[in-house]
């Protein structure tokens, strides 16, 4: 409907992969930087899957009902630290293993996003607003991938915040001694069972935000199949970028890129082996873990503690 | 003394007549309906949710439903618990994958009971009597659609997202180009594969690729386009939609879309159920298959970008195609690697069984039909 839009052949690619790594690895960041703070206190929270969905079903129905996004994002936070706080709870009982809690509340929690997903017949929610930073150029591809959703950058910010609280302050500290060695946090007078309850609720909290981005921005609908394993394999992205929430960040942008890849090939005509290129996001994880996992030693940077009470 | 229920002792009343007569009639049918979906995706599902609401004007019957049924020996559950529970004596299972072995081992156990399936493939020699399939060719509604498309597009490149390379969805993207090149020569669709038939993330991320191509009319054939629809608009392309009407996804580049009308064939089996007849000695037809002209699909209503003059030659091959004049599969067609699909003189009815076997793309379209 605008004037003929300029088309970019082969670059399309570049620009398709870095838009799309903009788009997309908001979801992984934020379920892999709430991950990366639940693990670094030594506890695993597998239900991050379903968070994102909960996160996903909460902001789609606030931000129709109130008509703000950002209350839409902010509901989504509070039920996301909800279910942290419950998936704390439950693993701090005595005998409750992490990741079978975890996947109870993957049951749990999809159920309940869908039976309040059924309200919903609004095609739309109102859309979180844009960062416009692409005005200057004429190409419609560009433009395109450079409205950056506001989300991105307080991804960005946070993946920074949590390395320096991580390094340099003494609740950091605190977290990483729960997760390394809990008999000595104890001995020093940290309360390991406090620690790792708020990290797993604050990490609750930043997955849950990645889900609204997904009703929210891109691709702005709700529907069942919304998060499509997408919180499972930023858990996976949490062990490739062995706890380190920049590397998570970097992770989430590789990830995000890649799940560009198949469709961009195939609309610039490279028409073969496309089920191959929509598999790569997979197929860089399977990668990634062969490369970094050997029976032999631990992997780097793992929290000593991780799954243990 | 046996102990009673509520609900045996409340019939046992009513049957000495000391109870007070009921205002109405109880009603006499009681169908059920289960969905592989959620009832509100804009898609498929909700097509057949709709197709049921149409029932609502038979007061003689009652219609139970159950959504986001998966393709597993829960669909048989859930047609028994309808069959047992509910009293249902017509299960209509929506589907592809609900069919086998689920609804043929319903169908076994249950041979007072009726079923038919949207689509599945019934074989004479194997499958119980008391099945029927019904479904709907909704090719020559696509060819219209993709005429507005040839029409509306200043670039002449077309989108197309689709989910999986079979028979049906070949069909669909062959129809709505030959519908786009019957008015635009130079009009070209390019197709993306998702690989599945609910990936919304993966359906936004092709859109947005095909829209970075310079595409500026955006379609596809998934589980429900509307990601695809509003992705257009938000890249200010214009858009059609499938399976159910998508205009509220796209208030300004919408141009139509090709839905489907279950409601036509759940009224007319519900009418000849109520006139005694059954698929199962028969008299109901074992395969009710119906076009744009049996009203079993049809052009959702045109977005407000559609010119009067495009309205108008939409129009008039509608009228054509309703009174067989003409006819969307006429050779010579040759396929998108130069060879002859159907060659000159030879012209395919839209019910033809060899049209169910297509494993080509057609000229002008961009895109590779084995993956």
């Amino acid at each position: 409907m605008q004037s003929q839009p300029e088309t970019l052949g082969l670059w399309g690619i570049a620009v398709a992969l870095a838009g799309g790594a903009m788009r997309g690895s908001i979801p992984y960041m934020f379920v892999s930087l709430g991950e990366c703070l639940t693990e670094k206190s030594g506890k695993i929270n597998l239900g991050m899957e379903v968070i994102l969905l909960m996160g996903a079903v909460t902001a789609f129905g606030v931000s129709d009902v109130t008509g703000s996004p950002w209350l839409g994002v902010l509901a989504a936070a509070l039920v996301g630290m909800t279910l942290g706080a419950l998936h704390a709870w439950l693993t701090q009982q005595p005998s409750v293993n992490d990741v079978a809690a975890g996947i109870a509340m993957i049951i749990f929690g999809s159920g309940l996003a869908f039976f309040f997903g059924k309200r919903f017949v609004a095609p739309m929610a109102p859309q979180l607003p844009l960062i416009d930073l692409g005005s200057w150029s004429s190409a419609g591809a560009i433009r395109s991938a450079l409205r950056i959703s506001p989300l991105f950058f307080i991804g960005i910010a946070l993946a920074f915040a949590l390395h320096w609280i991580f390094t340099r302050t003494s609740w950091g500290l605190k977290v990483r001694a729960a997760g390394d060695d809990p008999q000595a946090a104890r001995a020093l007078g940290i309360n390991v069972n406090r620690v790792r309850f708020i990290a797993i609720t604050i990490g609750g909290a930043l997955a849950a935000i990645g889900g609204a981005h997904l009703t929210l921005y891109f691709p702005g609908i709700w529907s069942e199949g919304i998060s499509g394993g997408q919180g499972l394999m930023a858990v996976a992205l949490v062990i490739f970028a062995q706890w380190s929430p920049r590397r998570c960040l970097a992770a989430a942008l590789l990830f995000g890129g890649a799940q560009a890849l198949g469709p961009s090939l195939q609309s610039l005509g490279v028409n073969g082996y496309y089920h191959l290129f929509n598999a790569s996001p997979y197929l860089l994880t399977l990668g990634v873990m062969i490369a970094t996992c050997t029976p032999h030693r631990r992997l780097a940077g793992m929290p000593g503690a991780l799954g243990r009470k | 003394m046996t102990r009673l229920t509520r609900r045996e002792f409340a019939a046992g009343i009513a049957a000495a007549g000391v109870g007070r007569a009921a205002p109405s009639p109880p009603p006499a049918l009681t169908v059920g309906f289960i969905y592989n979906g959620p009832k509100n995706d804009l898609g498929y599902n909700q097509s057949h949710a709709e197709g049921r609401q149409a029932l609502r004007v038979l007061p003689w019957v009652k219609a139970v439903e159950e959504a986001s049924v998966p393709e597993t020996v829960a669909a048989g559950e859930s047609m028994r618990d309808m069959i047992f529970q509910d009293g249902a004596s017509v299960v209509f299972a929506t589907s592809f994958g609900h069919y086998d072995p689920f609804t043929i081992d319903m169908a076994r156990e249950n041979p007072g009971v009726q079923f038919f399936h949207c689509g599945g493939l019934y074989d004479e020699r194997k499958h119980p009597k008391n099945i029927g399939i019904y479904f709907g060719f909704i090719d020559e509604v696509e060819y219209l659609s993709g005429m507005l498309a040839g029409l509306a597009t200043r670039t002449n490149r077309l989108g197309f997202v689709a989910a999986k390379p079979i028979p049906q969805v070949l069909r669909n993207i062959n129809s709505f180009t030959l519908g786009a090149r019957s008015v635009n020569p130079h009009a070209t669709t390019k197709v993306v594969f998702t690989g599945d038939w609910v990936l919304p993330v993966r359906e936004a991320e092709a859109s947005s690729s095909l829209a970075d191509q310079g595409i500026d009319v955006l379609t596809g054939h998934t589980g429900s386009p509307r990601v695809i629809v509003q992705m257009a608009e938000r890249r200010g392309l214009f858009g059609c939609g499938y399976q159910f009407n998508q205009s509220s996804m796209a208030p300004h580049g919408f141009l139509t879309g090709a839905e489907w009308a279950w409601g036509t064939v759940y009224l007319k089996i519900a009418e000849m159920i109520h006139q005694g007849k059954s698929v199962t000695n028969g008299t109901i037809p074992r395969r009710l298959a119906g076009t744009l002209k049996d009203e079993f699909c049809k052009l959702s209503p045109f977005g407000p970008s559609v010119t009067p003059a495009s309205r108008a030659r939409v129009a008039a091959a509608k009228a054509s195609i309703l009174n067989g004049s003409l006819e969307i599969y006429r050779g010579p067609l040759r396929d998108n690697e130069g060879k002859i699909a159907i060659p000159a003189g030879k012209v395919l009815k839209i019910e033809d069984t060899e049209l169910d076997r297509m494993d080509w793309l057609v000229e002008g379209v961009d895109g590779r039909a084995k993956g």
